[in-house]
């Protein structure tokens, strides 16, 4: 049966739940949906396909190429993202420059100085508070501190670069507002890492510089990965620890057995980001030649949206996707996504949240909304969250 | 036996391994690649193995699991 094709992006009726026009969906087929510039990419969205669509190299993470369906307001500069988008071998050299930064033994080193930082931070907000707003306070200057510390970017400027992340992730602006946001991030990190290249420091952006004097890497490949480290770093993890905050305040009950069992906190996580799946408008593709999908054949030089955050409600892959259960059983969400482009930063944004979670909930016993549920405003942009979150404790 | 194997090839450092069965696997320190500590997991550990094997993004990990055995062992 030809169905008419949905519209994408659909807003989300409630804020913890994708969209319901996905629902219909998710026990089905890849279906057409319809963009804003009147294209018709496809969309995948249940658990099995998604993962074979982004473990498959038949599809494409190059932007360049036509029909590539664009998500995000910033015009596709080549190269812009970094190996983000790009395909191998290309992608796999430039992030094979990067991968040792962050193996497990390495983000393990960083827990003493995570903890510090989330207590200092929960210092300064207790300091000052109650009330307090949880994302200025705590959700964002988080990974904001870690991600300057990890890649040797002076933290002084971070309301700079806070600002600019946000402004080129945002999908309420224009092309023009999100470039030239995304352009000033651009100035500033490529004069930072020229300094590193002339005087290499010892963080990752020094190391990067380094391969650069060595002639390994292109200053401009460089200045790329930087951008695309700073950005990925700052606004994902910051939304999880918020908007994951407002979902565990949502679910008092939930928020008891943490409470009581903090070795829950791991798998509450992973049930956080399966839940919330905040890239909620997925990730994209390109096919390079017919792909079956689900029994669905997709042509060549097609559009394919994958959708994360559906496939991580899909009900043939968890039981009562819809429910929140911090002790749901280990399964396999994609809010990462997955294949060779699969976060490389995840080992650090889970270590992050595990800490932020376990410190705030022993710290603040009274933690709750300091107004109304349903005056807590989201954000319109790529990585879903909230504006402010106004807590007391 | 149950029998582990990888593909450094075919590795892009997701780190899934190591962190889903650190037991079982590493990263190297200079590209941050899956290295295969045991490549016969004891049972005890074929559950954090099978975990580790279908959390891999890049399908490198392949688990070939020895038919089960009867009571008698």
């Amino acid at each position: 049966m030809e169905r008419s094709a949905v519209p994408f992006p659909v807003h989300r009726d409630d804020p913890l739940d994708p969209p319901a026009e996905y629902a219909a969906l998710l026990d089905g087929p890849p279906v057409r949906v319809r963009m804003p510039d009147g294209s018709e990419p496809w969309m995948v969205s249940r658990l099995a396909d998604v993962r074979a669509v982004l473990a498959d190299p038949r599809l494409s993470a190059d932007d360049q190429l036509p029909n590539f369906p664009h998500v995000l307001p910033l015009p596709p500069v080549p190269g812009a993202l970094s190996f983000l988008r790009m395909d191998d071998p290309e992608h796999a050299r430039l992030r094979r420059t990067l991968t040792a930064e962050f193996t497990v033994r390495r983000v393990n080193l960083m827990r003493p100085g995570i903890t510090e930082t989330v207590d200092a931070l929960l210092d300064a907000m207790v300091g000052q508070g109650p009330p307090a707003d949880l994302v200025s306070e705590f959700a964002l200057p988080l990974p904001s501190l870690v991600i300057c510390r990890l890649l040797g970017v002076p933290y002084r400027d971070h309301d700079f670069f806070q600002d600019r992340s946000a402004e080129s992730l945002r999908t309420d602006i224009t092309q023009e507002e999100a470039g030239a946001a995304f352009g000033e991030l651009a100035a500033y990190l490529d004069g930072l890492v020229a300094e590193k290249e002339r005087e290499p420091t010892d963080d990752l952006l020094g190391r990067v510089a380094r391969r650069v004097r060595a002639g390994d890497l292109e200053h401009a490949e460089a200045v790329a990965m930087a951008r695309l480290l700073l950005l990925a770093g700052h606004e994902t993890t910051a939304n999880m620890i918020a908007l994951g905050t407002f979902t565990l305040l949502r679910h008092p009950d939930e928020l008891d057995r943490l409470r009581a069992d903090p070795a829950l906190i791991r798998p509450a996580m992973e049930e956080l980001l399966r839940y919330l799946t905040i890239v909620h408008r997925g990730t994209q593709r390109v096919t390079l030649e017919p792909v079956e999908v689900g029994g669905v054949t997709i042509g060549a030089g097609e559009g394919v949206i994958v959708a994360l955050a559906a496939a991580d409600r899909d009900p043939g892959a968890f039981a009562d996707p819809g429910v929140f259960d911090p002790a749901r059983p280990p399964g396999h969400h994609v809010a990462f996504g997955f294949g060779a482009h699969q976060c490389i930063g995840q080992t650090l944004a889970r270590l992050e949240m595990e800490i932020a979670f376990a410190r705030m909930l022993d710290r603040l016993p009274g933690l709750a909304l300091a107004c109304a549920p349903g005056e807590v405003r989201f954000r319109d942009s790529v990585v879903y969250g909230v504006r402010e979150l106004p807590v007391t404790w | 036996m149950s029998r582990l194997s990888v593909d450094r090839d075919a590795c892009r450092g997701a780190g899934q391994c190591a962190f889903n069965a650190p037991e079982l696997f590493d990263q190297d320190e200079d590209e941050g690649l899956v290295v295969l500590l045991d490549a016969e997991p004891p049972p005890g550990l074929l559950p954090s193995a099978r975990r580790a094997a279908e959390a891999c993004p890049n399908r490198v990990i392949v688990l070939a699991e020895a038919p089960e055995r009867g009571e008698r062992g």
